[in-house]
């Protein structure tokens, strides 16, 4: 209990600080892209810049046209003007381009290195972690960042040039009247420090509790059965209201700092005006013929100059929230990022060809966690084209020894050879790529009949492909199929049934050509005609090389070399068939109980599985 | 429009604090207007003259347009975007009510990641519809209806001027937003197909590694990625233009102020102070403009969204009371299928073929056979789970469907075959859907169950916590607490359905002889693949293929050296095969 708690407080924990080392590894990524980003941010240098001279217009039009009341020159001046609009019209058009598309860039870069590296994991990675929650960080963690590109950065960095440059001119304009205006400025940052905290807390309340309203929702949606039967329907909805209405507050609690805020802005910039009205028109009175103080243009320059410099105030305020949230996201990434992967290719390995196919367990011990051993002192040997049928209860362990032989788990003590070369010290990819293994549940991609069986090794042919699937004879059904080879296997094989779906498997190892195979058979029976074609399958694909089964099936058992009798994770017998049987024994019983009477196999409905 | 005219009645309750929102949005606005007119007033000074107080005076005159406009504003986020809150409430309320109630088949249809999305999404997007989007779609209006006029009274031609070029912000809003949209949707539909490959080779990871796959898979998420970046470029060069295109257009606007302003101002027909108001004026337009294009953005959006809602708020529970059903009299537990055919779909094959049988209130019956035999269907049909056709199940002699669900239930106590937990203390769980609960209650189902060891076990006994931030329970922790649970209501008739699989025979043979005595005189419905949970039963039916293939007393069945006794010698070699 203690960890799970923990774990879900050290969720929450880490937006509570804005993490500067998470800023400057972000800052890594924008490296490659150095080039686009000078430019643009010397665009959102002009541009701010430019911006800030639109008072400036609105002064010269005011003080050398209205008050002395000539045209001469006007022409120049809108034309100016509009020079400047057009400007920024261009600039701010590259900028955003060059910005954005930094943007994403390095997001593909962030999910690519993400994806490699999740390809990278090792398997007990997946175990532990579901696979909702490694969606989150190739998407919306990920997503989260983009913001942070696309929006927060450029603008943020628009905002801190306008202010500097709204200042500078006005403090070249009027030292006095811009030191009167900026009193406005502490108000401003404590208004603004306020609602940050406020809002923050508030945001965090939010947080936390629709997360609750979410968890309780996919549960009572889950669970809508055990509702209704226990007649807690107006209960639930009790409690349902309760966390809704507790979600609702928090929500409007947190309306009171936004509500409070922006008027407060406003009124802020309404006494920066009022301050400019009476101090800049003091200024003003003081003119004389002979000496300027303040002309009157600038001072109508003075109240658009303080107003805009409340919009990027204002802004910078509204971006911390896609601040924080891509603190957050970040961190998470490269937290993913940077877990250390236990399982991989030694520096210098000393396997790495195709193996003959000879498999020795030396006192293998091994358990998923801690120390509830799986397999107990398992030894055992393989010799290169040599079967091998696994047999015992649910439990014993007989799918582990297949998980080990790929290495997708270490062991914990002991060793396990191939070729006489213990599999630590193997080319992790050579290894695998020595066994084809066919899973109980077939696992189809989305993709063609034939991309499924040729999956991502560009060397096997069309006719390959096409001889492996005739091979195992499921040339037939596939031929049936509209488009045949070329059909689209849709949400992981649906459409297809059971048999035929083991039938590709076969044929994609058959087309792989290993030196081992490794069957997990599937316990689901299958029509008839189906399950004659399948074992055919089986023998086919079994011939000429080192196989490990599985086995559910009898003729599979009968077949092989040798049969292993595993009980809680030890080897209880072994020999073949025939030897096995003699002993009566642990095998004996086992073959009497599921084999006997093969009308007794179990039969799989999907439907009462559900219910 | 329909979905609209659905969604109209969530405001309904909330008439006045709409209407007194919406009176805040244009005093607000009204007062906002002043201040414009107070600075051009300030200006139009006759600078040689003034004085000091009447220079207060402005700048005091615009501190109170302000305090009153921003009160106002304060008014208008509080009472809109709470009353959102509330309607936001109210949805999420009717949301789940509805799904409450929904049968087995109805989640057997809707996935509940979709059911989900549309709980939090959608829901949110359609609360932007009833707060946000109306506010800043008054306020834009506001601002246009109030100022134009202002605007045209200093100067008409000046007005006329502007307001040919300022619709083409909203235009240029409209025209990019409509691209904008087009793009997303693009973007958004490549974002499931490269979710829907990434998630693939996540769950797939074990086929990925035995065939070393890596390179190809990680070759094939670079195009989709490179892919997906690049629709998401083609959104950028459209946004890229949208946003200064509009900061143009504004600039243009304040072009032409100058342009056409001076003129005026030169030859006497504006004052200085109005060329002012103008300028401002214009400042005050352009984040109402720009909202415009916003709100459309929450509109089609929000209303998508109502639609997805609306679509699920429509579907009527399958299982409900039917019209005119009244309370029964209480349930004694006598169960009768009459040649009952059952299929979850029209065009199934059945699952139940011509079941016929009496159990008497008070009996304790079985049912064995192998998976898909129909077991489960039959303890499925007595709560009304699913619902058995008309005539072929009656309960005290009254078709099912004539009890309200209510009554029915609560006569019940059902033990699935798959536990449901819920995140709550084992005491909450134990007691759950019962109004009022005794300590002493729960203890005496806990201990029943055989739960109370492993309870007092527990770091808060009967208070802690279960799931993923409590305790977790082994399955037959579970199991027995879900015995405990249908225990509790002290049913009249009680359904185990496979409910002792993951308990060890030592402890089933102790619960079972403790339910024995609790179920004495109440019926008990077992369905189990265990011959040791079955074999006290007063009538054991062996189910083939839906039918019952053959139904006695455990005796009876082994004598008729059938099906069933085939099943018990061979869970007597299984139970030697474990003790070894």
């Amino acid at each position: 209990m203690a960890t799970a708690v923990k774990q879900f407080h050290e969720e929450e924990a880490i937006g509570k600080t804005y993490d500067f080392q998470v800023a400057r590894r972000l800052l890594r990524y924008l490296k490659p892209y150095v080039r686009q980003l000078i430019p643009a941010l010397l665009l959102t240098l002009a541009l701010n810049l430019l911006g800030v001279l639109q008072p400036k217009f609105t002064q010269y039009a005011i003080d050398w046209h209205i008050l002395p009341r000539q045209l001469d020159g006007l022409g120049f001046l809108v034309a100016l003007f509009f020079g400047t609009q057009l400007l920024r019209l261009v600039f701010s058009y590259f900028q955003a381009i060059l910005l954005n598309g930094v943007g994403q860039y390095v997001m593909f870069d962030m999910r690519k290195e993400l994806y490699d590296k999740l390809q990278h994991q090792e398997v007990a990675y997946y175990d532990r972690n579901p696979v909702g929650r490694i969606m989150t960080r190739l998407t919306s963690d990920v997503d989260a960042l983009n913001e942070l590109f696309t929006q927060g950065v450029t603008d943020l960095l628009g905002d801190l040039v306008m202010i500097v440059a709204i200042i500078s001119v006005m403090l070249w304009m009027d030292v006095k009247l811009t030191l009167v205006t900026l009193l406005t400025v502490p108000m401003l940052f404590a208004a603004t420090t306020w609602f940050r905290r406020g809002a923050r807390r508030g945001y965090d309340l939010v947080r936390t509790r629709i997360a609750r309203i979410n968890a309780f929702l996919q549960e009572h949606f889950a669970g809508a059965q055990t509702v209704q039967i226990f007649n807690a329907e107006e209960k639930s909805l009790r409690t349902f209201d309760r966390i809704n209405d507790e979600y609702r507050s928090a929500n409007i609690d947190t309306i009171f700092y936004y509500a409070v805020f922006f008027p407060l802005v406003d009124l802020i910039g309404a006494v920066g005006v009022a301050l400019i009205i009476w101090y800049g028109g003091y200024r003003v009175m003081q003119n004389t013929p002979e000496h300027t103080v303040l002309t009157l243009g600038a001072l109508v320059a003075f109240i658009q100059y303080s107003q805009a410099l409340f919009q990027p105030i204002r802004d910078i305020s509204d971006k911390y929230n896609v601040l924080q949230a891509a603190v957050v996201a970040s961190h998470r990434i490269f937290k993913t990022l940077d877990l250390p992967i236990a399982i991989v290719t030694p520096e210098k390995p000393l396997k790495k060809e195709r193996a003959r196919g000879r498999i020795e367990f030396q006192n293998v011990w091994f358990a998923y966690k801690d120390e509830d051993w799986v397999l107990k002192d398992v030894s055992f040997t393989v010799e290169p084209g040599q079967s091998i049928a696994l047999v015992g209860h649910t439990g014993s362990g007989k799918t582990t020894i297949t998980n080990l032989l790929m290495r997708f788990y270490d062991i914990q003590r002991g060793r396990i050879l191939l070729d006489d070369v213990d599999l630590r010290e193997w080319d992790l990819k050579a290894l695998r790529e020595n066994f084809a293994v066919v899973l109980q549940e077939v696992f189809l991609f989305s993709g063609t009949i034939e991309g499924n069986i040729r999956l991502g090794r560009d060397e096997i042919t069309e006719e390959r492909v096409r001889w492996a699937a005739r091979e195992v004879h499921a040339d037939g059904f596939i031929n049936r199929l509209k488009g045949g080879y070329e059909a689209e296997v849709r949400e992981r094989g649906a459409g297809l049934s059971v048999g035929q779906k083991q039938l590709i498997s076969f044929a994609r190892a058959l087309a792989f050509d290993p030196a081992l195979l490794i069957l997990d058979e599937a316990t689901s029976s299958i029509d008839t005609e189906t399950e004659q074609l399948i074992q055919r399958a089986i023998e086919r694909v079994m011939r000429d090389r080192t196989s490990i089964v599985v086995a559910h099936r009898l003729s599979t058992i009968q077949n092989a070399d040798r049969i292993i009798v595993l009980h809680h994770g030890e080897i209880r017998e072994q020999g073949t068939h025939q030897e096995l049987l003699a002993q009566r024994g642990l095998y004996w019983k086992l073959y009497k109980l599921q084999y006997a009477d093969s009308s007794h196999r179990p039969i799989a409905d999907n439907r009462e599985a559900v219910t | 429009m329909d979905d609209l005219r659905k969604f109209a009645r969530y405001f309904r309750r909330y008439k006045l604090q709409l209407t007194i929102g919406i009176a805040c949005i244009f005093g607000s606005v009204v007062a906002g207007l002043f201040i414009p007119l107070i600075v051009g007033q300030a200006v139009d000074e006759n600078w040689t003259q003034v004085s000091w107080t009447k220079l207060t005076m402005s700048a005091a005159e615009v501190i109170a347009a302000s305090v009153i406009s921003g009160g106002f504003l304060f008014l208008q986020r509080r009472i809109l975007i709470g009353m959102s809150r509330n309607i936001e409430y109210d949805l999420r309320k009717d949301f789940y009510d509805h799904l409450v109630n929904q049968p087995l088949s109805f989640f057997h249809e809707h996935r509940i990641g979709d059911l989900m999305a549309r709980a939090t999404n959608d829901l949110s997007a359609v609360r932007q519809l009833a707060g946000p989007m109306i506010m800043y779609t008054l306020q834009t209006v506001f601002v246009v209806v109030l100022v134009l006029p202002l605007m045209f009274i200093l100067n008409w031609w000046l007005t006329l001027l502007l307001f040919l070029t300022m619709p083409l912000v909203s235009l240029t809003v409209k025209f990019f937003g409509q691209q904008v949209h087009t793009r997303f949707e693009k973007i958004q539909e490549f974002f499931a197909q490269i979710t829907a490959r990434a998630q693939e080779n996540f769950t797939g990871v074990r086929v990925v590694r035995a065939y070393a796959q890596e390179d190809a898979e990680m070759a094939a998420f670079n195009n989709l990625n490179r892919e997906y970046a690049e629709r998401n470029l083609s959104l950028v060069r459209v946004d890229a233009l949208m946003r200064p295109l509009m900061t143009f257009l504004i600039g243009v606007g304040f072009v032409l102020i100058i342009w056409a302003g001076v003129p005026l101002a030169v030859r006497g027909e504006i004052t200085v102070g109005e060329f002012t108001v103008f300028n401002m004026y214009l400042t005050r337009l352009i984040w109402p403009l720009i909202a415009l294009g916003y709100v459309v953005n929450l509109y089609q959006r929000g209303t998508a969204s109502l639609k997805r809602i609306n679509s699920i708020l429509t579907v009527a529970p399958a299982i409900a009371d039917e019209p005119g059903v009244t309370e029964q009299p209480p349930i004694k537990g006598k169960i009768e299928f009459r040649n009952l055919t059952f299929r979850y779909h029209p065009t199934d094959e059945p699952v139940l073929r011509d079941v016929n049988l009496k159990i008497p209130a008070g009996h304790t019956v079985a049912f064995v056979g192998r998976t898909g035999s129909g077991k489960s269907t039959i303890a499925n049909l007595i709560p009304r789970l699913v619902e058995a056709p008309e005539g072929t199940l009656f309960i005290d002699g009254v078709p099912i469907n004539r009890y309200p669900l209510k009554q029915l239930r609560s006569s019940i106590g059902y033990v699935p075959q798959e536990t449901f937990l819920f995140s709550d203390s084992v005491k909450g769980n134990i007691a759950f859907g019962v109004e009022k609960t005794e300590q002493a209650d729960v203890e005496w189902a806990a201990e029943i169950a055989g739960l109370s060891e492993d309870i007092s076990g527990f770091p808060d006994k009967f208070e802690a916590l279960v799931g993923e931030r409590g305790i977790t329970l082994s399955g037959g922790q579970k199991q027995r607490t879900a015995i405990a649970r249908a225990v509790l209501r002290e049913p009249r008739i009680l359904i185990l359905d496979d409910a002792l699989s993951s308990v060890d025979t030592y402890t089933e043979e102790r619960i079972l002889a403790q339910l024995r005595g609790v179920m004495r005189d109440r019926t008990s419905l077992i369905v189990s693949h265990r011959i040791s949970t079955v074999r006290e039963a007063d009538l054991i039916c062996v189910l083939d293929e839906g039918r019952i293939v053959e139904r006695g007393t455990h005796d009876e069945l082994i004598a008729l050296d059938g099906e069933y006794a085939d099943l018990y010698e061979r869970q007597l070699l299984e139970e030697e095969l474990a003790a070894t």
